[in-house]
């Protein structure tokens, strides 16, 4: 059974005076325990309002409907009371952000920003949280760990800062971590280096990691599944390897295009996406990656297109998906 | 290779078009902050209020029913305060006598101009003199070099030793130079004023040169006083022009505070609701109205500059903007 | 810490030089002198100058400036024309009533206000953030001395709860230390002496608190509003916080960050108004007193006074600026 099982899940927003935006729409996606499991696409497809509702961290406002199911472990995490909701947080399903500096809070030290969670999901005070707290910063590689611990968040780099979240994220050795573009602020080669880190973390301890990213190296390197996603919903679900080696739905085509590879012919151009995700601007009644297809149909524009369950395990939300492309010669033999 | 009929291809085509004009239609400040005001409710309240306040100021006097300085109430007998007798409201005085028997409510209606005026010309005052010590500071951080910090320093320090002066004191001791007038409210209310306008601009300017564009103007060559007059000074006055509708409400405030304490045209016959709540402080006891009316009419106005005011620096705060 | 400390205290000795000569230079040209004063109308020619040359005021202006300078080097303020006493004396004699005052508004403020702007901002939209929000509006646009006699009118003519005037009832004879009533009834455990000078603040402290107290609930509703859309209380709440401490430890703490600059800001607007509340309470701070000097030219009270006040304020804005280093480690003394 999956640890964790996305179903149908919707968000809308509805402001006053203006109409109702569907950021989420149907989303549906599974994660095994200690699988990792990547949500990509542009931002403002609804990656990270997806993240938010599972975890019940969308900012509570009039007009904010959030529907379908989001089981963990058995319970629905979207039918819990906020105190229930509260326990599972931090200590069964951790999360970590895009922004390491302005996700911590700069006036209190470090080490109180790691030990409330020790304090608070394990019961653990004084020398103990304090030692423990030290543990984690050197688990996840930060030097001097003691020295650390007195520091403020804008003494410390951006790598640190992240490393820091993570230390905070895994005190409790939660089942499943959601990483929201962990890497999307940092240097590239501090990138790297969070990425091993958390790859490490994933596979010494079982937990479950949901990757967000719109940066499709970033999932090549760690997920064993992808989820695409477009205009608030999953358009392409795949195992890694089948997704990039003959991706369906146009728009996966469009992100791999998207990539400079190092393997590519010289001269040989990269095929962006033309145009760009308006964020509010309300998705078209069809498919919502239509205006921007370059395979689009008639068919496109008016129902949005059925999911199409292909063999082993992949689906696709297209009309006139991309032909596979005839086996290459080395994988023939 | 698609086929896609007429009909369906320019819906689509719409689409995209929407998409990416969207993206570059920029809207300037200025429009996106008015438009941003229409919608807010507390705008078009102070809107209102102020609408009607200046139309009365300015057309008012021309149609009321007494003279404002016609000591009628005492001519005719009605009025005595030695037996502690003002008569309130009446058919023919809507709003009654006050202690010299004159008409409150023609009082009133004349008092408004006075007191628009008093704000206005005292935030005027206040406005330019900041507007000119912020801006050659601002100006002169902003081009940096010895002389720039030098001059910045000084004028800040000037600044500063306004500001350790509690404000009405310095109103009081302004007043003491000048004599006791509406003249000498205005001045004084409008002194106490300047630091806040000089440091807001100053703030405000050395916020903007250090931004992309002037670094960006800086090295296409352009002068660096014409940027800072061009480019730095129009942009960075936002935040004064809202804490000039703001100041327009405590002026009016101030000068209140300095009528009453004896500061303000010595001559009541001009009318001027600071002057009137301040005349009206002895006659508490018999008729507190006299006090009301005037007090009442000081609350609405300030209510009406700080409600647009405060919507203004909402419309105008960038963090704010979408 | 101390290098800054001493650093802001040296940068007040030239603003105090300029303030001390811009001041004198204004008041010599104020109309009038100490003689028109003691002698109103009616004194001669001769008895005129007779005077102004015992107090030194025929003399070039720059050599009575240096004599003030230098008088102030060694603390000594000078005698007050009018009353014949130290300026010193009169200050440590009046200055107690208004610091009350003063205290008892920015007490009323802050302990009415925080908790007040918290709330609004909790339950933005709903009827309490309405109403302090508008009253907030209200409350500043309402002249302080008005609001003085009202509360006057209603609380202590009316219905008779409070005095209507004065720091204390002269009938319970307190003894005098500090010359501020509260602390010289708590340190000569007169407590019905400090009872009562705490029950003559409460109306002249409401009204002065009335700006601020405004002032204090928009700026922190507004603070804890940002604060409330910042990653980091995202953060707070991911970790499985509770409310308890996701509101005390992560919000309120640092939305008191603007909340304690204004409060540095407001002191110099709270001696203002504290001139209009003791005239209406007839309460003897230094207001009334100030007020006085001006008109009867007493040039010694009204140097002296100005300088300490702004020295206080100063002080004031000293003290904000480090209990600011404390909450904010971001912000590094130097």
């Amino acid at each position: 059974m999956a640890l964790l099982e996305v179903d149908d899940l919707s968000v809308t927003f509805a402001r006053r005076g203006q109409r109702a935006v569907r950021a989420v729409d149907g989303v549906s996606f599974s994660v095994d325990a200690g699988e990792v499991v990547g949500l990509v696409g542009e931002s403002g497809c609804g990656k990270s309002v997806t993240s938010l509702a599972i975890m019940g961290l969308l900012p509570k406002q009039p007009g904010l409907r959030v529907g379908g199911r989001a089981v963990f472990d058995g319970t629905d995490l979207l039918q819990l009371d906020d105190r229930s909701r509260r326990d599972i947080r931090g200590r069964d399903i951790a999360m970590i952000f895009q922004d390491p500096l302005s996700s911590l809070n700069p006036v209190l030290p470090i080490g109180l920003q790691v030990t409330e969670v020790l304090t608070r999901h394990r019961g653990m005070k004084g020398d103990a949280a304090a030692k423990e707290a030290a543990r984690l910063l050197d688990r996840v590689g930060i030097p001097d760990p003691k020295r650390r611990l007195k520091e403020y968040p804008h003494q410390l780099s951006g790598g640190m800062r992240q490393r820091a979240l993570i230390a905070m994220a895994v005190a409790c050795q939660p089942r499943l971590l959601i990483a929201d573009e962990p890497t999307t602020a940092l240097d590239v080669t501090i990138q790297a280096q969070i990425l091993e880190l958390l790859k490490d973390l994933v596979r010494d301890s079982g937990t479950a990691l949901v990757m967000i990213t719109h940066d499709l190296g970033v999932v090549a390197g760690m997920c064993d599944s992808i989820n695409v996603l477009y205009g608030g919903r999953v358009v392409e679900t795949a195992r890694r390897r089948p997704l990039f080696r003959e991706p369906r739905h146009p728009y996966t085509v469009g992100l791999l295009g998207s990539v400079p590879r190092l393997d590519a012919g010289r001269g040989e151009r990269l095929n962006p996406i033309p145009g760009s995700v308006r964020d509010l601007l309300p998705w078209p009644d069809g498919c919502a990656f239509a205006p921007r297809c370059s395979r689009r149909v008639d068919a496109c524009v008016g129902e949005p297109p059925q999911l199409v369950l292909a063999h082993d395990g992949r689906s696709y939300r297209c009309v006139n998906p991309a032909p596979v492309p005839a086996p290459r010669e080395e994988e023939k033999r | 290779m698609t086929i896609i009929s007429g009909k369906k291809r320019e819906k689509i085509d719409r689409l995209a078009e929407l998409a990416a004009r969207e993206e570059e239609r920029g809207v300037s400040l200025w429009q996106d902050a008015f438009r941003r005001l229409r919608r807010n409710p507390a705008a078009i309240v102070g809107a209102v209020i102020l609408t009607i306040f200046v139309l009365v100021a300015i057309v008012g006097p021309f149609f009321v029913p007494y003279g404002p300085t016609d000591t009628m109430g005492i001519r005719e007998g009605v009025v005595r305060v030695g037996q502690g007798l003002i008569p309130g409201h009446s058919a023919e005085h809507w709003l009654g006598y006050d202690h010299q028997g004159r008409d409150v409510f023609s009082r009133m209606i004349v008092g408004a101009r006075q007191t628009l005026l008093v704000g206005v010309v005292a935030t005027l005052i206040g406005l330019a003199v900041g507007v000119l010590i912020g801006g050659v500071a601002g100006a002169a951080a902003g081009l940096g070099g010895r002389l720039g910090r030098w001059v910045d320093t000084t004028l800040m320090r000037i600044i500063d030793m306004l500001l350790a002066m509690p404000g009405l004191l310095l109103a009081v001791s302004i007043a003491a130079l000048l004599g006791p007038s509406l003249t000498t409210v205005m001045i004084a209310v409008g002194l106490v004023s300047v630091p806040v306008f000089a440091r807001l601009l100053r703030g405000s300017m050395i916020g903007q040169s250090n931004s992309d564009y002037v670094l960006a103007a800086t090295s296409l060559g352009v002068r660096k006083s014409k940027i800072a007059l061009a480019h730095v000074l129009p942009n960075s006055i936002a935040p004064v022009i809202v804490q000039a509708t703001l100041t327009l409400a405590t002026a009016i405030i101030e000068a209140a505070a300095l009528s009453y304490l004896g500061l303000g045209n010595p001559d009541s016959a001009v009318p001027e609701w600071g002057v009137m709540l301040a005349d009206a402080q002895p006659w508490l006891g018999i008729r507190p109205a006299l006090a009301i009316y005037p007090a009442v009419g000081i609350i609405i106005t300030a209510l009406g500059f700080t409600l647009l005011g405060e919507a203004m620096r909402e419309a105008l705060d960038p963090k704010l903007r979408k | 810490m101390i290098r800054f400390i001493v650093r802001r205290l040296l940068q007040l000795i030239p603003t105090l030089f300029g303030l001390s000569l811009l001041l004198f230079i204004w008041l010599r040209r104020l109309p009038g002198g100490p003689e028109t004063a003691i002698l109103g109308e009616r004194g001669t020619p001769e008895m005129r100058a007779a005077i102004r040359h015992n107090l030194g005021l025929d003399e070039p202006i720059l050599i009575q400036y240096g004599r003030f300078i230098r008088r102030m080097i060694r603390l000594d303020l000078g005698t007050s024309i009018a009353t014949k006493r130290e300026v010193t004396t009169e200050f440590l004699q009046r200055f107690p009533g208004t610091v009350e005052l003063t205290v008892t508004a920015m007490v009323i403020a802050v302990g009415i206000g925080i908790p007040l702007g918290y709330l609004a901002a909790r339950r933005r939209g709903r009827l309490l953030d309405h109403l302090s929000v508008g009253g907030s509006l209200v409350g500043i646009c309402i002249p302080v001395f008005f609001l003085a006699y009202i509360l006057k009118a209603i609380f202590s003519e009316n219905l008779g709860w409070f005095p209507s005037s004065g720091r204390q009832d002269p009938t319970i004879g307190a003894t005098r230390i500090t010359n501020f009533f509260v602390l010289d009834g708590l340190m000569t455990r007169e407590w019905d002496a400090a009872a009562d000078a705490l029950w003559h603040l409460v109306l002249p402290g409401l009204a002065l608190a009335s700006i601020p107290l405004a002032i204090i609930v928009r700026i922190t509703r507004a603070s804890v509003l940002e604060v409330l859309n910042e990653d980091f209380v995202r953060t707070a709440e991911a970790k499985g916080l509770t409310e308890n401490v996701v509101r005390r430890r992560h919000v309120l703490r640092n939305a008191m960050l603007p909340v304690a600059t204004s409060i540095g800001l407001l002191t110099g607007g709270l001696l203002s108004g504290a001139v209009l509340t003791e005239t209406v309470f007839a309460f003897s701070g230094i207001g009334a007193f100030l007020a006085d000097s001006i008109s009867q030219r007493d040039y010694p009270v009204l140097m002296g006074f100005i300088m300490i006040i702004a020295v206080v304020y100063v002080l004031v804005n000293l003290i904000v600026d480090l209990s600011y280093s404390l909450i904010d480690p971001r912000v590094r003394v130097r």
